[in-house]
């Protein structure tokens, strides 16, 4: 943390610093932020005289272990111990922009970068080496950040110390071959993990500054409530209530105390009328809503002779992170710092700054961790609840933590979505005809702009009048990965639906998810009319070798040919490449239908992945587990009820999720291509498992439901 | 009110409202991080503690309820330097991704294995049924609690 208190001067300027840059490839940064001094904050590696070795990028770790990886990467080439690599905090006054952590691509384009800036660094340094000991470069060796040769030794942190600040070429250095990794491939537990598991601070949420005090809001009861009365004098008289904040329909109450915010919330909400409106189709009106905003007919072609239709149906689904949204923010002097888990500090900051009328340059926001995210969940809405609040009271810290209700009702959700796929198997077994038509609402409403805040709406007047205003366009994501990988004769039609009923944004793997589940249902659907084998059917359609291998290694894995299947258990598979680029992923699954309550469950999954060459083994595994797990739980259970006027998800028993009980047995086979490029694996079992659990979970009933979620008895 | 109690083994009092919610003396008053705000209303196990021996939902129990009784979080069962068994068996596994969840399940699994030095897979499902973890590895969860019962029992 005490990284965060040095300025950028201090950290360029400073003496005895080797800085190399690190050369993002193109397009994967962010936009340049205009700083006061005129320069830009770059990606960079600091050799320090400590010894210590510190790493600038502008992603953030959010439970997926990118920090462990980007520092094996770095102590690969480096030859340190990952331990000495630190990871700097993402923040607006010394990172580089590198706008959202989002589309698993963090290893890909910072990991890839990093890694050649490391070696540039090893480079830089057995070079001042061999000046210093009089030794040439290639008769050097380096153990542990000491580089020797000639019977004499100098440490990385002594050659740093003897160089002014200066900035090494960055030229291309060589990167360590695979046959001499030492840290790549092998375990690398991670390393945030120690304190997580020991209770030292290591979230936001365990952030307290001296003098903070605490705040709640209070949210309307629905999207369009109004408020028409609230008197707030009694509130205001209970112990410990600092000041009310009251804008429009945005309330919130700050206290000494948390316990006293949490009571003198509870008595707002009682003591606030609210007139609502029936705006909202309800949830048994979601698709044929959805369908009409597509001009998509609501009923499907009949199926006849070998041709097949079915429409698919997915509905909202939260992140439902475990730890609700929360931040801390302090307004001092007309400046305003923001402690925030935002995926993208400086989008971030730009919508701060417009939300609340502030040049940029007097915002800084500050990346600390929170529960998992999945995406784009209320984290950027509670920054800007905090912001309002600690500027209406100015001087001191506050810190707000959303309350459960707060984070089911209010995050944007995954949206819904419609897929209607139709085609036919020719009489030698190959996909004759394909057409795929996926209508969606948007899957990225991300802050790019202070309109895309929840709070933008409730104040007075409000920023922007709705969710659903200014989507000009795709609002991306509803097409990833629709384009089947499969060799056959697609016709792919994508539809926006610029006004979804519910809020929504972007939720781990976005569209790919849908449309995986709907084309690999839709793959089994036609094997199984065609009377082929669903894997061999697969693997004739591919023309992809490490595409084939993944469903090979997963079919295996799983013993899937001598499965027995018998009457209410079922085997299903599902396979993806993450939008036809990414990493691949086959997932098998075994289903298995309760008999007393009907209701299916899954009992064991088998995942294979290839993601390039691995950096971190059990990173990956750990990535893809989860990654399956939640997306049988998404596929069994998940679905955001509402009705004309309301959200009635509003907490775990309304928004019920796959629990310990019934989480299936996992395990996970990796392909290591070493050499080959890095694929992202942070989304890429989404849609592969969720169409296995639907696949097996169709096999086990003996007929196929085509609308999630699909844990319902029947 | 003053309420005093005992906290990791240590005789602590604190002037307070005696219907606060323990989860909230804990992480204001005394500073500890392991107790997590999840859900408030003891659905998701985050803020699990060990009052007198059981694992208790900090977030709905009264302080003034816990005056006098003994109280215990994962601060108090072992540390970086000294872990736990359960704590070195979820680090063995790495049975965490965000770890949000996981002081709550460690807590619910130590007075598991209190009570039940080897437990079968069942015991474990059934001890942590009422703890939600979103990243999605309680398989990893489990292995981890039954390596940590190996342990122990060795």
């Amino acid at each position: 943390m005490t990284e965060q208190n040095l300025s950028r001067r201090t950290l360029l300027a400073g003496t005895g610093a080797l800085v190399v840059s690190i050369l993002l490839p193109e397009g994967a940064q962010g936009q340049s932020p205009d700083l006061p001094s005129g320069g830009r904050l770059n990606e960079r590696i600091e050799v320090r005289a400590d010894g210590t070795i510190h790493v600038h990028v502008g992603r953030i770790e959010m439970g997926q272990g990118l920090r462990t990886a980007i520092a094996t990467l770095a102590a690969e080439e480096l030859e340190v111990p990952p331990e000495r690599i630190v990871v700097a905090p993402v923040d607006t006054a010394s990172a580089p922009n590198e706008g959202y952590t989002d589309g698993s691509a963090s290893m890909q384009s910072t990991g890839t970068a990093v890694r050649r800036a490391a070696a540039a660094a090893r480079e830089a340094l057995l070079a001042l080496a061999s000046r210093q000991l009089g030794v040439p470069a290639p008769a050097l060796r380096v153990e542990d950040g000491i580089i020797s040769g000639g019977g004499r030794r100098v440490s990385y942190g002594a050659l740093a110390g003897a160089v002014a600040a200066q900035a090494a070429p960055a030229a291309r250095a060589a990167l360590k071959p695979p046959r001499d990794y030492r840290r790549i491939g092998r375990a690398a537990p991670r390393l945030d993990l120690p304190a997580k598991l020991t209770g030292r601070a290591a979230y936001l949420q365990d952030f307290r500054l001296p003098g903070m005090r605490h705040a709640r809001v209070l949210r309307p009861p629905s999207y369009g409530a109004r408020l028409a009365a609230l008197d707030t004098d009694a509130v205001a008289a209970l112990p410990g209530v600092a000041e009310i904040v009251r804008n429009g329909r945005f309330v919130a109450v700050v206290a000494e105390r948390e316990d006293e915010a949490i009571r003198a919330l509870d008595h707002l909400r009682s003591a606030a009328r609210w007139r609502e409106s029936e705006s909202l189709p309800g949830r048994d009106a979601l698709f044929a809503y959805l369908r009409a905003e597509a001009g998509l007919a609501e009923d499907e072609a009949p199926s006849t002779g070998r041709r097949i239709s079915a429409t698919y149906e997915v509905p909202y689904r939260m992140h439902g992170a475990i730890g609700p949204s929360a931040a801390v923010a302090e307004f001092r002097d007309g400046r305003l710092t923001v402690w925030t888990h935002a995926q993208g500090v400086y989008p971030l900051r730009a919508s701060l700054a417009g939300l609340l009328g502030l040049p940029e340059s007097r915002v800084r926001c500050i990346h600390m961790e929170s529960a998992g995210c999945y995406g784009h969940n209320g984290a950027d809405d509670a920054a800007a609840d905090a912001a309002l609040i600690a500027r209406a009271v100015p001087g001191r810290p506050v810190r707000l933590q959303w309350m459960r209700e707060d984070e089911h009702l209010w995050e944007p959700y995954g949206p819904a979505m419609v897929m209607r796929l139709s085609g036919e198997v020719d009489r030698a077994g190959r996909v004759a005809a394909w057409r795929h038509i996926v209508v969606s609402a948007p899957h990225a409403s991300r802050p790019g702009g202070a309109a895309r805040l929840l709070a933008a709406q409730h104040v007075e007047p409000p920023v922007a009048a709705s969710f659903l205003g200014g989507f000009s366009q795709w609002g991306g994501g509803g097409g990833y990965n629709a384009e089947p990988y499969y060799e056959v004769p697609a016709r792919v039609d994508s539809r926006f639906v610029r006004h979804g009923p519910l809020r929504s944004s972007a939720l781990r793997s976005l569209g790919a998810f849908a449309n995986v589940v709907a084309i690999e249902s839709f793959m089994d659907e036609l094997a199984l009319s065609a009377g082929l084998d669903p894997a061999a059917f697969r693997a004739a359609h591919l023309r992809d070798p490490r595409a084939v291998a993944v469903i090979e290694q997963a079919v295996a894995d799983f013993g899937w040919q001598a499965f027995r299947r018998v009457p209410g258990r079922g085997r299903g598979i599902g396979f993806a490449r993450l939008d036809n680029s990414g990493a691949y992923v086959a997932v098998v699954s075994e289903a298995e239908i309760d008999a007393a309550s009907g209701r299916p469950r899954i009992r064991r999954m088998v995942g294979a992945v290839d993601c390039g060459e691995v950096i971190s083994p059990d990173g990956v595994r750990n990535q893809i587990e989860g990654g399956m797990v939640q997306a049988a739980s998404w596929t069994l259970l998940e679905l955001v009820d509402f009705d004309r006027s309301r959200v009635l998800s509003r907490d775990w028993d309304s928004y019920p999720i796959l629990r310990i009980t019934e989480a299936p047995n996992v395990t996970v086979s990796l392909i290591d291509r070493p050499g080959e490029p890095y694929l992202g694996v942070g989304e890429a079992a989404m849609g592969p498992a969720g169409a296995s659990v639907a696949n097996a979970v169709a096999q086990a009933r003996g007929r196929r439901r085509r609308t999630l979620p699909l844990a319902d008895a029947g | 009110m003053h309420v005093a109690f005992r906290l990791n083994g240590a005789e602590v009092a604190v002037e307070v409202d005696p219907s606060a919610p323990l989860l909230y003396v804990l992480r204001n008053d005394f500073a500890l991080n392991s107790p997590k705000f999840g859900c408030g209303r003891a659905q998701c196990g985050a803020c699990r503690v060990i009052v007198e021996g059981e694992a208790i939902f900090s977030c709905v129990t009264a302080i003034g309820d816990v005056a006098g009784h003994s109280v215990e979080t994962l601060e108090g069962i072992g540390s970086l330097e000294r872990p736990h068994p359960l704590q070195r068996a979820f680090l063995d596994e790495q049975a965490a991704q965000c770890g949000y969840c996981s002081s709550g399940m460690i807590m619910a699994a130590k007075v598991l294995l209190d009570h039940h030095p080897d437990p079968s897979e069942a015991d474990i499902r059934m001890a942590l049924e009422r703890h939600l973890c979103r990243c999605g590895i309680y398989h990893r969860i489990i292995r981890a609690v039954r390596r940590a019962a190996g342990e122990m029992t060795r």
